[in-house]
């Protein structure tokens, strides 16, 4: 375990943010930090890094204590924090050599691993633009080649596709993946499909409490129910289907019904008759396996 | 804290705000000292830089908050101030690193006054006829007050977030220690007083414009500048 954070409690006022939050990370593995806005993702990342203190609770990094000697564990740690502030005025290339002055890297070494992040991250021809000129997917690179610099083990991205166009979110997608490599890496986000798309483990957090801890395909391998996604012409009723299996109304609003059920073919029918029964009109009623989505809303709903 | 220190500069030199700044400074100053009829050594008709020594202070107490509202206050704002933090680079040192530019700068902005003293020099009468001493305890002094001024506006951006607020906190606690309190001496309060006038930044300034550089004035002015720096070291501390 290069991280392990245990019972980390922090308080804001008499609110609790956090509360006894516990997880831990491995290498070569995505760790995937999922929780809606607010459910105390960034205030995690930010006591891991060191830069808020904790009410209790652990952090190790590589071994070492975070809490206690922040200074010893943050050359092992790279940062890209929640809209990735950057100092817009200064050059890219500019930038990247004094975050890694800051990180004590000097002469060739500072030289070649500027030279390394400006390729990998495919910023080379606007290295000598300013920052401030450049669109936010080259922002983000930015942020990223900063946060790795200096070549950290353990990468700490708090939300790093946030406000990407769909182009933008491809290419930082598979650039995360690419350093993730015999790294540990956590990324926290609310958007389902990234932590489908690109993660190994997935922690969901919810008001400071951890709710699951598990790698994804166990995650969704663990459920046995089945979807059925009802969409009709008319405005639906839950109590209508009250009978047919755990429902919930889905992203169309009151004309599309999400109905979890471990008995899809008894489910259909049953359906079919309540449709007939109302003479409701059908535009469409499809089955799929439970999507980390849909187990996203049952456990932060619960 | 060399690339921090570094950073700091090319900051002032890269944007137009540390030229517009130097520029506006050699401008007042020379207008002080050469132009305007009230204040002009020329007109004053003796070899001496009393006025640049007079007023230079007077510039300063919103030059140099000027300087520094922005050090710690816009990184906070922008949210560089979390890539800092968590980075190797502890509290101290970017205080330091900051304190150091800023002084850089204002050692910038005095030097080009030396051409004062060599004209002044050339137009005494005979050449030369100065009063040497007094000008370079006055200079030392000057350059003490730019330093501990900067150290006040420094604590003053670490303060807030808003560099508007910096800047007039800054001008407000250089204009209390600089007039102030020399203000309260005068009032005759008896042993209050000779506190207010031990306090006062234009004291110990005026003790060494004198041309005599004794230790006293020293220590104070460089005990204020350590006062102010671990202020701004407790107070980012505590946020």
């Amino acid at each position: 375990m290069s991280l392990e954070v245990s019972q980390l409690t922090k308080l804001y006022g008499t609110q609790k943010a956090l509360d006894e939050v516990s997880f831990s990370a491995s290498p070569g593995r995505i760790l995937g930090f999922l929780g809606p806005n607010g459910a105390g993702k960034s205030t995690t990342m930010k006591i891991i890094t060191g830069f808020l203190s904790t009410d209790s609770g652990d952090v190790k990094v590589m071994g070492k204590d975070a809490v206690n000697s922040p200074k010893e564990v943050s050359p092992l740690i790279g940062y890209l924090p929640e809209h990735n502030p950057l100092y817009l005025d200064m050059y890219v290339r500019e930038f990247l050599e004094f975050s890694g002055g800051v990180y004590g890297l000097y002469g060739a070494a500072l030289a070649s691993r500027t030279k390394e992040m400006l390729n990998r991250t495919g910023l080379e021809p606007e290295q000598h633009k300013k920052i401030g000129q450049l669109s936010k997917g080259y922002r983000q690179r930015v942020g990223l080649a900063r946060a790795l610099i200096h070549d950290p083990q353990v990468i700490i991205l708090d939300e790093p596709t946030t406000g990407l166009d769909p182009n933008q979110l491809v290419e930082i997608r598979s650039l995360i993946q690419e350093v993730a490599k015999n790294k540990t890496l956590i990324l926290s986000t609310h958007i389902m499909q990234e932590v489908e798309a690109i993660c190994h483990d997935v922690v969901i957090i919810n008001k400071g409490k951890i709710l699951a801890s598990d790698s994804l395909s166990n995650l969704k391998s663990n459920s046995d129910e089945t979807i059925l996604i009802l969409e009709t012409e008319e405005e639906l009723d839950l109590e209508w289907f009250a009978n047919v299996g755990k429902i919930d109304f889905g992203t169309k609003g009151r004309v599309e019904l999400l109905i979890s059920t471990t008995d899809p073919a008894l489910a259909r029918k049953a359906i079919i008759q309540i449709l007939h029964e109302r003479s409701l009109n059908l535009v469409s009623l499809n089955q799929s396996k439970k999507n980390l989505e849909l187990i996203f809303r049952e456990i932060t709903n619960a | 804290m060399k690339s921090l220190f570094l950073k700091e500069i090319n900051a002032f030199f890269g944007s137009l705000l540390g030229y517009l700044v130097l520029a506006l400074f050699l401008v007042a100053i020379g207008m002080i000292v050469w132009v305007f009829p009230e204040s002009s050594v020329l007109e004053y008709g003796f070899a001496d830089l009393e006025a640049l020594f007079t007023y230079t202070p007077y510039v300063f107490v919103f030059l140099i908050p000027a300087l520094s509202m922005r050090a710690i206050a816009d990184e906070r704002k922008t949210g560089t101030w979390e890539l800092l933090r968590t980075s190797p680079l502890s509290l101290v040192q970017i205080v330091l690193a900051k304190y150091l530019a800023l002084l850089c700068l204002v050692l910038v902005a005095i030097l080009p006054t030396l051409l004062y003293f060599y004209s002044i020099m050339q137009l005494g009468e005979p050449v030369g006829n100065l009063d040497q001493a007094g000008f370079f305890g006055s200079w030392i002094g000057l350059i003490m007050i730019g330093a501990a001024f900067a150290a006040v506006g420094l604590f003053a951006s670490s303060l807030t977030s808003q560099q508007v607020v910096a800047f007039v906190l800054g001008v407000f606690l250089c204009f209390v220690l600089y007039f102030g309190f020399s203000a309260l001496a005068e009032m005759q309060l008896g042993n209050l007083s000779y506190w207010a006038a031990d306090l006062s930044l234009s004291f110990h300034y005026i003790n060494l414009s004198r041309g005599v550089i004794d230790s006293v004035d020293l220590f104070f002015l460089i005990g204020m500048i350590w006062l102010f720096l671990g202020g701004a070291v407790l107070v980012l501390r505590n946020k």
